[in-house]
């Protein structure tokens, strides 16, 4: 059940990423349309965070290639922005809430430039957008899980793409945060832009998204949410790992075999 | 004394050099090591101080006789090498980073120590002031030494005021930079050659032995102080160049005395009070919040028993014993004579005849922590389903952190109980 669509905002051809020679992900091929708020959703370890890392360029892909604005990445930087998990990063970091929001502007910015009066009204303007202006001073180490998450969005709204990527910004945040993000992440979409979510809390999933990836080591489904989310393909997302694939990939990785045989040649 | 008046006075063009030398060094050298820090990678710092004896020897070796500028390229290639090797087996091999660091600076520093021995025995009259850079010597950093250290030194101070919000960005969220574009390989490239570039001009002033100690306790002190990144390098480099003045001292008054170890004495003492005295993070500010805490706790609980033997006989303002408080709340008698006159103090009690009695405000103190006691007790059975005789305790300690905001929420939630599960009369104002 792959839905592909015409002019894809995001077309994934064909894609294998491995850990350690270890595929997580088999020939995942798929297109998502413009404009709407995507999730992306399967049981844990079935490389949900995999699959957005491996297309803002993370970690390296073994084989396959991905278009985001039917160009490369390198060109189209500037228009993606990606949200990592809250627990990546250290928040006891010397910083303030401005500061990691400004961090947003670095890539406008690029080397050696100072955040300008102009990037810190934006940042400001983004702490408001996600109600956390008053904390704008506030020590991150001071934050609750939610008001991180909050941060990590304003940041992310200070990038002014026009495509998203989010890890989890639901995971471990309160419930008027989760509506503050959601109504945010629909206010996003409703102005054309794409917003592409790891999701794992199975019962919001209808009223959130209008478009899922069901993921399960291999792309099981992908299309509108009420002809996809079915409990026949949920079944077949979470029914179990595939076993005799899992045991494969462990011998592509004790065997440090090469996951396409052409790599070989390139290399 | 008068030593002390002869140096500080900066009269001797000598002591002038060594002294902004060694400022440059130290501030420079732990300036780099705050991102060091804030990166974690102390250890890594620590190889590297190690690895850069080999190179220091074998410079002297192949050149045969000590320039400065030699011995840092040498320097710098060991060093470099060794954070290489230490990538290369962490990543490529079943081996974990930890040991790797630990393979690596000890077989740098052994193949280092053993170069040494041999320029040693070579009777090269030229050597002398090699052995220096096992321990530092700041009274050396005169001439081309300090022109060529100096140099390095502010190329350091340059290169991080113009990576400084890249190598921020690295430090605290690493795939974020990498999905705005920022090249992170020629980023963690140059902020290593600048890692290493510290401890190869640091090492003159402090030896390679304690050189991690110069890159990473100047941040760990400063952090105690401050939550913003700059305060922190610019107090980091404070602390480095006050320890490296006083190495510089010692140097002068007792030549034959190595600097390092001196330095390292100073920076570390500046650590341990800084983890001890600060205001926040410091270990004396949190003991002293516990014990306020302690005590605001024995003062609640005091006035909730005084409260509740009135509510027993209808009379809140009826003078009590001490054994009578003692009968309703155990609790030992001198902490409770001792909370029994702050309360007095403060105003919540009064005292006549060796009796205890409520004021007003200490009768509505009482009744406030009983109410919080018993909403809460009802809110674990109505939200949290828990047996009612499995309550208590948990309240006893929740009713002393409930805020005015959380209680009326409470209030608001529960919708004004009368009663506790006990079927204890819940008092509200």
């Amino acid at each position: 059940m792959i839905t592909q669509v015409e002019n894809p905002i995001v077309e994934i051809h064909d894609l294998t990423v491995s850990y350690d020679k270890k595929p997580v992900l088999w020939d995942v091929d798929l297109s998502l349309p413009k404009g709407h708020l995507i999730g992306i959703i399967g049981p844990n370890g079935a490389g949900k965070s995999t699959l957005i890392k491996s297309v803002m360029g993370l970690i390296p892909n073994s084989s396959g290639y991905i278009k985001l604005f039917d160009q490369d990445l390198s060109k189209v930087r500037g228009r993606i922005s990606y949200v990592p998990q809250r627990e990546t990063v250290d928040w006891d970091f010397p910083a303030s809430v401005i500061d990691v929001v400004l961090m947003g502007r670095y890539g406008k910015l690029g080397l050696f430039k100072r955040p300008r009066k102009a990037d810190i009204e934006v940042a400001m303007d983004c702490l408001r957008k996600v109600d956390m202006e008053a904390f704008k001073d506030r020590q991150i180490s001071q934050l609750s899980g939610g008001q991180q998450q909050r941060v990590f969005l304003a940041r992310a709204l200070a990038q002014q793409a026009d495509l998203y990527f989010m890890d989890e910004p639901f995971a471990g945040v309160d419930a008027a945060t989760e509506k503050t993000i959601i109504k945010l992440l629909r206010e996003m979409t409703e102005r054309g832009n794409t917003v592409i979510v790891v999701h794992h809390d199975l019962q919001s999933v209808p009223q959130y998204f209008d478009w899922v990836i069901m993921l399960n080591m291999r792309l099981v489904a992908s299309g509108p949410t009420e002809s996809t989310f079915t409990s026949e393909i949920l079944q077949e997302t979470y029914g179990g790992k595939l076993t005799l694939l899992s045991e494969v990939g462990n011998l592509l990785k004790q065997g440090r075999f090469p996951s396409r045989e052409q790599t070989e040649v390139k290399n | 004394m008068e030593t002390f008046l002869d140096f500080f006075s900066f009269s001797d063009p000598n002591v002038r050099y060594v002294v902004l030398g060694s400022i440059l060094i130290t501030a420079s050298s732990a300036i780099v090591g705050s991102f060091t820090f804030l990166k974690k990678k102390a250890l890594v710092g620590d190889a590297v101080a190690h690895a850069v004896l080999p190179g220091v020897c074998l410079s002297f070796i192949l050149y045969g006789e000590k320039n400065p500028l030699v011995l840092i390229i040498g320097a710098f290639t060991t060093g470099w090498i060794a954070l290489t090797l230490i990538d290369f087996i962490s990543s490529k091999s079943k081996i974990k980073e930890d040991t790797a660091i630990g393979l690596i600076l000890s077989v740098f520093f052994g193949i280092g120590i053993f170069l040494l021995t041999i320029i040693q025995k070579s009777g090269n009259a030229a050597q002398s002031g090699l052995d220096q850079f096992l321990f530092g010597k700041a009274a050396s950093l005169v001439g081309s030494d300090l022109i060529t250290f100096g140099l390095v030194a502010v190329l350091l101070l340059v290169a991080v005021y113009l990576f400084f919000k890249e190598f921020t960005l690295i430090s605290f969220d690493k795939d974020f930079a990498a999905s705005v574009g920022l090249p992170i390989r020629a980023m963690e490239l140059i902020l290593t050659t600048l890692t290493v570039l510290a401890v190869v001009v640091g090492i003159q002033a402090v030896g390679v032995v304690l050189m991690a100690a110069m890159l990473i306790t100047p941040a760990a002190a400063a952090r105690f102080w401050t939550e913003k990144i700059k305060v922190m390098i610019w107090l980091a480099a404070i602390f480095g160049a006050f320890s490296g003045i006083s190495g510089a001292y010692i140097s002068y008054v007792a030549p034959s005395m190595p600097t390092g170890p001196w330095i390292v004495i100073v920076i570390s003492s500046i650590a341990f009070f800084s983890f001890f005295f600060a205001p926040g993070r410091g270990i004396i500010q949190r003991l002293l919040t516990q014990k306020r805490i302690k005590k605001h706790i024995v003062d609640e609980n005091i006035l909730k028993a005084l409260y509740q033997l009135g509510e027993e006989e209808k009379n809140f303002f009826d003078k009590r014993t001490i054994e009578t408080i003692l009968s309703k709340r155990t609790l030992r008698r001198d902490l409770l004579i001792k909370s029994l006159k702050r309360l007095k103090r403060e105003g919540y009690l009064k005292h006549s005849d060796g009796l205890w009695f409520f004021t007003t405000e200490g009768k509505n103190k009482g009744q406030r922590v009983v109410k919080l006691h018993r909403l809460w007790e009802v809110y674990l059975i109505q939200y949290l389903r828990i047996a009612p005789d499995h309550v208590h305790d948990d309240a006893d300690t929740i009713e002393h952190v409930l805020t005015p905001e959380l209680e009326a929420r409470l209030e608001k939630l529960l919708n004004y109980p009368s009663t506790d599960p006990h079927k204890s009369e819940i008092p509200y104002e």
